[in-house]
């Protein structure tokens, strides 16, 4: 391009170069104190609740002292916190595409009444009949995925009605009846293999314990590591901005929902082991305890916004509220008030955090 | 025979509803330009742009990329054939990384066995050619590439969304109102970006309003009035507020005068 067959560039902003040279300014005014702690937040927002675990370890510590701290104790609350956790898992998969998912639980009891009555009452190899739960577990997963993408209906919506239809075919398949330890141990132990453990020191680990982190070590590599993760971060953050920019997004949520649905089949497995039996009527609250964990990790219910690891944290901090209180012998009642007030925090700092912008 | 355009459509034709966005619309882009396309609000400039980028299917018409007869039905598609699009809305998103947004949909993988069965991406190879491209483009400004891109200015964000463009448009880039958002100063960059990928051989399809940005950088101007191509004009022959009263429809160019 020669400079004489074009338009002068400009005159009118000839000034301009007289104007200070620098594009954009990166620091602004000095932040206080607090604007720091803010914009740390911004960044890593998975350390919210890696203090907030901190400090009621601490507290509790303090309060209730070596029975709190034993290692008995801590693997207790990994026990028992681990079918939660795993939930959480499958919970802050949707969350993270902006939804939500109210038949995690539901998937979960349904797939655990599958593979009982399979391999129990229909005398299924145990193997196989996993392998169906896991199948079962993939396509209702998958069944909400398409709800949401091609009908295009909220996804709250959606599974609202696929909890209640889930429900309802786990009490029809089931006849509303348990599935008794016992029988389990006859006809298929494999079922209770989750509730296996051993020994470190009086450290107690279940197998479902390891099955937990194994999930969440899983899944975040695949959430961060992986192109597939970071378009399920981008379809959360800005659906529209991530078709645009080439992800097929309807194709993505599908998966995203089938791979809850997977995860919830394992959730299934690792139930029987921790309950022992299997009951139609278990994990009722299921859904709602995961969506608890899944905001006190500090995950953002708008999308996008945190990392699979706080779910894991939130599932550990309900664990620990529940573990203190009980052992500095505070009715249960109050254990449920303080996980309100947790919630409510939780999502009151997630909503201050991302009022920075930087 | 002359130069041969690279990318044509012929009787485009988009209805929404009783609304008729494009009205067999005609458009031309040749090898090397910067052709602007201008109109009032409401012309269908937009319903063209995603046309051409494949945001949007036509409903009628025919679209030519170097004389083969093409059609998109969604974004990727386009870009597989080498057309890149930066949106007026930069469809980046916020909470990412310079880098992921930079190679969002297109990502590179590690080699050998933690690429294939693992499915790792290769950052490194990723960093290392996000800061070529924007150092290529004079971004050097910007100084961590794993930053989200919601803490960049507006014209860093512009910066980044053309660079994505130039990086990886083998064929043609589309870019939507690229100074509509910015100041004089970054706007002065985004310019400077544009001359520097049509320097590369890229011809460029530029919407804008902005009259002055459009007769800098412009070798052709596309004057989209009532859903359709009203004229093109060149703009060392014509003055902007020609450009100006031909959109408008204040003034009928000569040829088209009856």
């Amino acid at each position: 391009m020669s400079e004489g067959e074009k338009v002068a560039p400009a005159a009118y902003e000839q000034v301009v170069r007289a104007a200070d040279a620098t594009v954009a300014q990166f620091d602004g005014p000095k932040r206080s104190a607090l604007g720091q702690v803010q914009h740390f937040l911004h960044i890593y927002p998975t350390m919210v609740p890696v203090i907030v675990l901190a400090i009621s370890l601490a507290v509790f510590g303090v309060l209730a002292g070596g029975k709190f701290f034993s290692a008995f104790n801590l693997s207790l609350i990994l026990q028992q916190v681990s079918v939660i956790g795993i939930l959480a898992a499958a919970q802050a998969l949707i969350v993270l595409t902006a939804g939500i998912d109210l038949s995690v639980a539901a998937i979960m009891v349904l797939m655990a009444v599958i593979s009982g009555k399979l391999s129990i009452t229909l005398g299924v190899p145990a193997p196989l009949a996993l392998m169906v739960a896991f199948a079962g577990g993939t396509l209702t997963g998958m069944l909400n995925g398409l709800m949401v993408t091609r009908l295009k209906l909220p996804p709250f919506i959606v599974t609202l009605g696929t909890w209640n239809i889930f429900f309802a075919l786990n009490l029809w398949l089931s006849g509303a009846q348990s599935i008794r330890s016992q029988d389990i141990d006859a006809a298929a132990p494999l079922l209770k293999f989750f509730g296996g453990s051993f020994k470190i020191g009086a450290a107690n680990i279940t197998y479902g314990s390891i099955l937990m982190v194994a999930v969440f070590a899983v899944l975040w590599f695949v959430l961060n590591r992986t192109a597939w993760g970071r378009h399920v971060h981008a379809i959360g953050d800005d659906r529209d901005a991530a078709e645009l920019a080439g992800i097929r997004t309807d194709r993505t949520l599908v998966q995203v929902y089938a791979l809850a649905g997977f995860v919830c089949a394992l959730a299934a497995w690792a139930s029987i082991g921790r309950v022992g039996s299997i009951s139609p009527q278990s994990f009722y609250e299921g859904n709602l305890q995961s969506i608890t964990a899944v905001v006190i990790g500090g995950i953002s219910l708008f999308g996008g916004r945190g990392s699979i690891l706080g779910a894991l944290f939130g599932a550990l901090i309900v664990g620990v509220f529940n573990s203190g209180l009980r052992l500095v012998n505070v009715d249960v009642l109050w254990q449920v008030f303080a996980i309100g007030w947790l919630i409510i925090i939780a999502v009151a700092i997630d909503q201050w955090i991302r009022k920075v912008s930087a | 025979m002359s130069v041969q355009p690279i990318l044509t459509a012929r009787g485009l034709v988009k209805r929404y509803g009783r609304v008729t966005a494009l009205d067999t619309c005609d458009f031309d882009l040749m090898p090397g330009e910067i052709l602007a396309v201008i109109g009032d609000n409401g012309a269908g400039k937009s319903s063209l742009i995603k046309a051409l980028s494949g945001a949007i299917s036509v409903d009628a018409g025919e679209i030519r990329l170097d004389g083969q007869p093409v059609r998109f039905s969604s974004p990727l598609e386009a870009r597989g054939a080498g057309i890149e699009t930066v949106y007026q809305n930069l469809a980046l998103s916020p909470a990412l990384s310079i880098v992921e947004n930079m190679f969002m949909g297109r990502e590179l993988r590690m080699p050998g066995p933690l690429g294939q069965w693992l499915r790792m991406l290769d950052m490194p190879r990723m960093r290392a050619f996000a800061r070529d491209k924007l150092n290529e483009l004079g971004l050097a400004t910007i100084q961590n590439i794993d930053q989200p891109v919601e803490t960049l200015s507006g014209g860093q964000r512009q910066g980044v969304a053309v660079a994505r463009a130039a990086a990886f448009g083998s064929k043609v880039v589309i870019l939507d109102e690229p100074t509509a958002a910015l100041g004089v100063k970054e706007s002065r960059k985004v310019l400077d970006l544009i001359q520097d990928v049509r320097a590369r051989g890229v011809p460029i399809i530029l919407i804008s309003h902005n009259m002055p940005h459009v007769f800098e950088v412009a070798d052709r101007i596309h004057v989209h009035r009532l859903g359709k191509r009203l004229c093109v004009i060149d703009p060392r022959e014509h003055a902007m507020s020609d450009a100006v009263a031909y959109m408008t429809g204040a003034k009928v160019p000569e040829g088209l005068a009856a």
